[in-house]
């Protein structure tokens, strides 16, 4: 049924883009880490989508969260003699010996989503996102907001002591230095999850005079916002406007709620890391054009105002 | 079972709640304000009542199972299973009733699963429901294909976020059953059943007990209460999250029916007991939110008051508490046996 | 015995757990290249005695020498060093190891500080070349057979020990012919002069192997006896605790059954490994006493009959039409009650009170929708307290902290509370005071007079006669024979054990034996 739906979605985009899509017969393997959560399997959809447009033989393989499984997945990427590699690698350190192998094969590697602690060149490049930056990108949404008024924020952390958590909260602090009318008046962990991002709003909301004293909320991930609007509309306020709600990762819920005015803007946490990544081989394997050692994603501010219906329509097929 | 011996019970476990509730109107002055607006009750009182709700629910059946000297570690995974089976139920436009009974069947198939690796193939409860643990997250990935699946109808939302007489209908549903349950067991001769083959299986087995049956009932009893919980967990969010529904619930669970004062060791149960005790780690829940510490120290604080309120509960601190009450006037020596008699009354 | 000083003596030794005397007063004496076998029924203090020998326990009182010095071991360890070793029935050696890593544990070779496996390895194969035994010595000690697991097991125990060698049960899961390989290996070891003492509940083994038998009974010595000469009649009456002496014949007149009504009857019922097949016929009014050694086949016969254990052949009619029992539920619902040997693990359920533990029973055969009322349980619980003298300070005290008398009241009356037709008592004196002792034996008379059909296993004799209609005499997992009202003497029924001993066919090993032997153990 899912499969049905993407080879459907890929078949319509490769008619659209067929202009300009690239000749060279490149085969491209991909270790992908599992399918642990929505944004994983969009990022699989994508992948697979943008190899189809331009004309790449995409090897899949799903490595269930196991590095092992990842790397025998390289080592017969490389034993098939594969022209490159895109691997999402589950853990960061470990790899060298295996990057080595690819290295000697001359079978150029770049990292999706998350980086390894091996020397860099032992890969072509990494594509990701600057979690420090998407959380700033959000901040700096509020800011532009709320303009000179008093605004007392109330924060929904995600795991506590993971790398996201810490990451976003940072880049937000960054955004909302110097204005002094902002201010982060509770943060608590959500734990990334809708059931523990409405738990806590609800006790924020009894902790600030019934959610009357605040005037934001700012999301590490779109489920708990998610939940946190369920809070807010269950003790009888509107989200969206009585507390205006900004999150992180623009997931297709957030669309519907956005939509619906309940939420203000999301930051997007792109699934599309194969893009840029095969823009890259294409230059290299053409001319030896080498890329950066990183590439940054685009961290996207999507608000009320950029249709989210629309957005909703088109993420929603893409395995979210 | 007169009244005021129940009451005697579950004593200890109510000082403990009273104790946390009064910790956490310190640290929040508006903790115990309760207000009335939009046809329902609002303040962090009722908040703990309905949060509390899963944990409650699967304390239930879990009570039952550890009067058995078993233990279901499957609960949480069961909730996860039945979550999803009902938002795929309800999303592919079956009746709300169809759904609701037919969730409530999974969940007795994966207690009577349990059940029957315990009972039949004689496997230790905890490796049996193990099982079901590890596996049943994957069931309910497959039945949500990975996604939190969302749905939007008010029948199946009234059961995670409805209220009735002013109070959220989850708190309705676990005070409910827990009274139905406690009715069950009490009223029939099943209670003293349970609590003879969880003290002593073989010579409950050759007094003509059938312990494979009751041990079936029991497990499906906590699979029930886990759909129950499972459904309560996803109507609250509106969709059933696969990953994340009833994540480490079970262990939350054993937890409020060890501090309920409930044994490990199987036996004499008590399930108010028990419902009080996950209303207790609820409360510490809830103040440690409202406390606005950060949230590195959730788990710490947790930690420490549980074990606090174990150490209070404890027989040896029972006995050091009779040891201090009998001193005066005693001899040295001579409250070593007080104390016991007076632990021995007390069980 | 000639020689001048024995081996091992222990004189005077004495050992009490919490209040009650496990071993009384107990001579004991090992010569150097002797097979010393220490027989006794359940309790006895055959395991006591070893366990104070070795080291596991200390003794109260009481002197240990050793080659003429006093000793004192404090731990097994201990009395390893000074020349003791043990093996016990379950071979204590880790199966999970090499045959040479379980030889040497603990003790390992070292090569500049390391442990030297090719050393471990050349030593065991040397070690146990000594034994016959020419094996692997690298493969894990798991894949071999109990047997060869047991020879390891004295190899290791000798090489560590090298004077004593205690063996408590090593044939108990062997066949005839490891038996045979095993007393060869331990002639080989009493021809280099060790002393082996040596734990069993088979005669004909103490009649091959060993030179001297001593035998306790109830925590006390009752002979030390060559073996030379020693008739089976009297090493039984030694075990058993009765003198050789004319008895008064039974005081019951012979009962014509054929005008009692047939309560229950069992056809040729049997478990293979367990009991041979057997007759009985259980009629009204009558006990049907059971005697014979421990791991005759008492247990296992009341077991078929209660449907614990499932009958492979025979038939069982109730009221004259055939049934089946898959578990003790059904033959309950045919009116049939149970109390087993084991009281503290198969009878009591602990922490329940007297009175939860009285209608356990009877509300297990109603059904848990149809609960005594709590003013019905009190009445039942309060007519039994009245009715058996069970002395608890409140009814509803948890039973655990009865007596051994006064539980064994509580289980008979959760019995007599469901009215049972068949009852089939295991050892219902064994452990309990001499008061409540009578009193039980009163009330089977009384039971037998209401019309209750009885089958009463115990290992006293006087017991029996007191209270039997019959007895069935048991030996080896078979039932071998049937004393009458009128013949019911103690001196008949050690006659009657003795004889069906004496025809011993060759197989002793089971596992039904194991697992009574296992149950000692841990008793």
């Amino acid at each position: 049924m899912k499969i049905l739906k993407t080879l459907a979605g890929a078949v319509a985009m490769a008619g659209l883009m067929a202009g300009s899509a690239v000749a060279a017969d490149m085969t491209v393997g991909f270790s992908q880490i599992g399918s642990e959560s929505g944004w994983r399997a969009a990022e699989t959809t994508l992948t697979r989508e943008q190899a189809e447009k331009r004309g790449i033989d995409l090897k899949f393989a799903d490595a269930q969260q196991k590095q092992e499984n990842q790397i025998k997945a390289i080592r017969s990427f490389i034993a098939q003699g594969v022209d490159a590699i895109l691997l999402a690698p589950v853990v960061a350190t470990g790899w060298d010996q295996v990057l080595e192998e690819a290295k000697d094969a001359e079978i150029p590697v770049v990292l999706l989503d998350r980086q390894v602690d091996s020397s860099d060149d032992l890969y072509l490049t990494a594509v990701g996102s600057d979690l420090e930056h998407e959380g700033e990108v959000a901040g700096q949404w509020l800011v532009d907001n709320v303009g000179d008024k008093d605004c007392n924020v109330v924060e929904l952390q995600g795991t506590t002591g993971s790398s996201p958590a810490i990451k976003r909260k940072a880049g937000f602090e960054k955004a909302i230095a110097g204005h002094d009318n902002i201010e982060i008046v509770r943060s608590q962990t959500g734990d990334f999850t809708r059931t523990k991002g409405k738990e806590v709003m609800e006790s924020f909301l009894k902790a600030e005079n019934g959610g009357k004293d605040i005037c934001a909320l700012y999301a590490h991930n779109d489920d708990m916002a998610v939940g946190a609007i369920q809070a807010i509309k269950e003790a009888g306020l509107k989200p969206g406007s009585d507390i205006l709600v900004v999150s992180i990762d623009a997931v297709p819920d957030i669309f519907l709620a956005m939509a619906a005015g309940e939420a203000n803007a999301t930051v997007e946490l792109t699934p599309n890391m194969a893009g840029p990544a095969f823009d890259a081989l294409e230059a290299y394997k053409k001319d030896g054009t080498m890329p950066p050692k990183f590439i940054q994603t685009e961290s996207k501010l999507f608000t009320q105002s950029d249709d989210p219906k629309a957005v909703y329509e088109e993420k929603k097929n893409q395995g979210y | 079972m007169t009244m005021p011996a129940t009451l005697k019970r579950v004593l200890p476990q109510l000082i403990a709640l009273l104790v946390i509730l009064a910790l956490n109107t310190a640290i929040a002055p508006g903790f115990l304000d309760i207000a009335y607006a939009n046809g329902r009750l609002y303040g962090s009182l009722i908040d703990i009542l309905n949060r509390g709700a899963p944990v409650a629910l699967l304390a239930i059946g879990m009570t039952l199972v550890i009067a058995t000297r078993g233990i279901d570690l499957s609960v949480g995974a069961v909730m996860a299973i039945c979550g999803a089976v009902a938002a795929a139920l309800i999303t592919s436009d079956h009746s709300l009733p169809a759904t609701i009974l037919m969730t409530l069947g999974v969940g007795i198939l994966c207690g009577l699963w349990n059940g029957a690796l315990v009972a039949f193939l004689g496997i230790q409860p905890i490796i049996a429901t193990l099982i079901l643990m590890v596996a049943g997250r994957g069931i309910a990935q497959l039945i949500t294909e990975g996604v939190i699946l969302t749905f939007n109808v008010p029948g199946l939302i009234f059961v995670g976020s409805g209220s009735v007489f002013g109070l959220p209908f989850p708190v309705i549903l676990w005070v409910v059953l827990g009274i139905a349950a406690t009715l069950i067991f009490r009223t029939t001769a099943l209670g003293l059943l349970v609590e003879a083959i969880g003290i002593n299986r073989r010579a409950s087995a050759l007094a003509g007990i059938g312990t494979s049956a009751l041990l079936l009932a029991v497990y499906a009893a906590s699979g029930l209460c886990a759909a129950v919980a499972g459904i309560v967990a996803a109507a609250d969010i509106r969709g059933a999250d696969a990953n994340n529904a009833g994540l480490w619930l079970e262990l939350d669970a054993i937890l409020a029916v060890v501090v309920g004062g409930n044994s490990l060791m199987g036996g004499r149960f008590s399930i108010a007991g028990s419902l009080i005790g996950a209303m207790i780690i609820q409360s510490v829940n809830t103040g440690i939110l409202l406390a606005g510490f950060p949230p590195e120290f959730n788990l710490v604080i947790k930690a420490a008051i549980i074990v606090v309120i174990l150490v209070v509960q404890s027989p040896a601190s029972h006995t050091l508490f009779a040891f201090v009450k009998n001193r005066p006037g005693r001899t040295i020596g001579a409250p070593t046996p007080a104390a016991k008699t007076k632990e021995e009354a007390a069980r | 015995m000639a020689r001048s000083e024995p081996l091992l003596r222990a004189e005077g030794v004495t050992k009490e757990f919490f209040g009650v005397t496990a071993l009384s007063n107990v001579d004991f004496e090992l010569a150097a290249g002797e097979i010393h076998a220490l027989v006794g029924e359940n309790g006895a203090g055959k395991s006591t005695l070893i366990k104070i020998l070795t080291g596991a326990y200390r003794r109260d009182r009481g002197k240990i020498t050793l080659e003429g010095e006093p000793v004192d071991p404090a731990d097994v360890k201990d009395a390893q060093k000074l020349g003791i070793g043990t093996v016990y029935q379950e071979v204590n050696l880790l199966p999970n190891l090499t045959v040479a890593e379980n030889l040497f544990l603990g003790r390992e070779p070292k090569r500049f500080g390391l442990t030297s496996h090719r050393e471990a390895n050349r030593r065991s194969r040397e070690i146990l070349s000594q034994y016959g035994l020419d094996i692997d010595v690298t493969a894990v000690l798991a894949t071999y057979s109990v047997a060869v697991r047991q020879i390891v097991a004295i190899a290791r125990a000798v090489d560590l020990s090298g004077k004593v060698l205690i063996l408590d049960e090593p044939t108990a899961s062997l066949d005839a012919a490891e038996v045979t390989r095993l007393f060869a290996i331990l002639e080989g070891l009493k021809a280099r002069g060790l002393g082996i003492v040596f734990i069993t509940h088979f005669f004909d083994q103490v009649y091959r192997i060993a030179d001297r038998v001593t035998i306790l009974r109830n925590g006390q010595k009752v002979a030390t006896r060559p073996i030379e000469g020693l008739e089976r009649l009297e090493l039984v009456s030694m075990m058993l605790g009765r003198e050789l002496k004319e008895q008064e014949a039974h005081a019951a007149e012979p009962v014509d059954y054929s005008r009692k009504p047939v309560i229950a009857s069992f056809q040729g019922i049997g478990k293979r490994g367990r009991i041979a097949p057997f007759d009985l016929t259980m009629h009204a009014g009558e006990v049907v006493g059971v005697a014979g050694l421990l791991g005759s086949g008492r247990t296992e016969t009341a077991e078929l009959m209660f449907g614990i254990a499932q009958p492979d052949e025979g038939r069982i009619s109730v009221d004259g039409s055939p049934v089946s029992f898959s578990s003790p539920r059904e033959a309950i619902r045919h009116g049939f009650g149970f109390c087993p040997e084991d009281r503290k693990l198969d009878g009591i359920v602990e922490d329940l009170s007297v009175r939860e533990n009285v209608i356990l029973a009877l509300q297990a055969r109603r059904g848990w929708a149809k609960p005594l009322s709590r003013k019905e349980q009190e009445e039942i619980a309060d007519r039994y307290i009245a009715a058996l003298d069970i002395r608890t300070s409140d009814r509803e005290k948890p039973i655990k902290f009865l007596s051994g008398g006064n539980q064994q009241k509580v289980i008979l009356a959760r019995w007599l509370a469901t009215d049972p037709r068949l009852l089939i008592l295991d050892e219902p004196t064994r452990g309990i005071d001499v008061g409540a002792h009578a009193e039980i034996i009163r009330l089977i008379g009384e039971l037998r007079e209401r019309g209750m059909s009885l089958l009463v296993i115990s290992s006293e004799l006087e017991e029996l006669v007191a209270y039997a209609t019959r007895v069935r005499v048991l030996a080896d997992r078979r039932h071998t024979g049937e004393l009458e009202a009128g013949a019911i003497t103690p001196d008949t029924i050690m006659r009657a054990i003795a004889a069906g001993e004496d025809e011993t066919p060759g197989d002793r090993g089971g596992q039904g034996r194991a697992t009574e032997i296992m149950a000692e153990g841990a008793a």
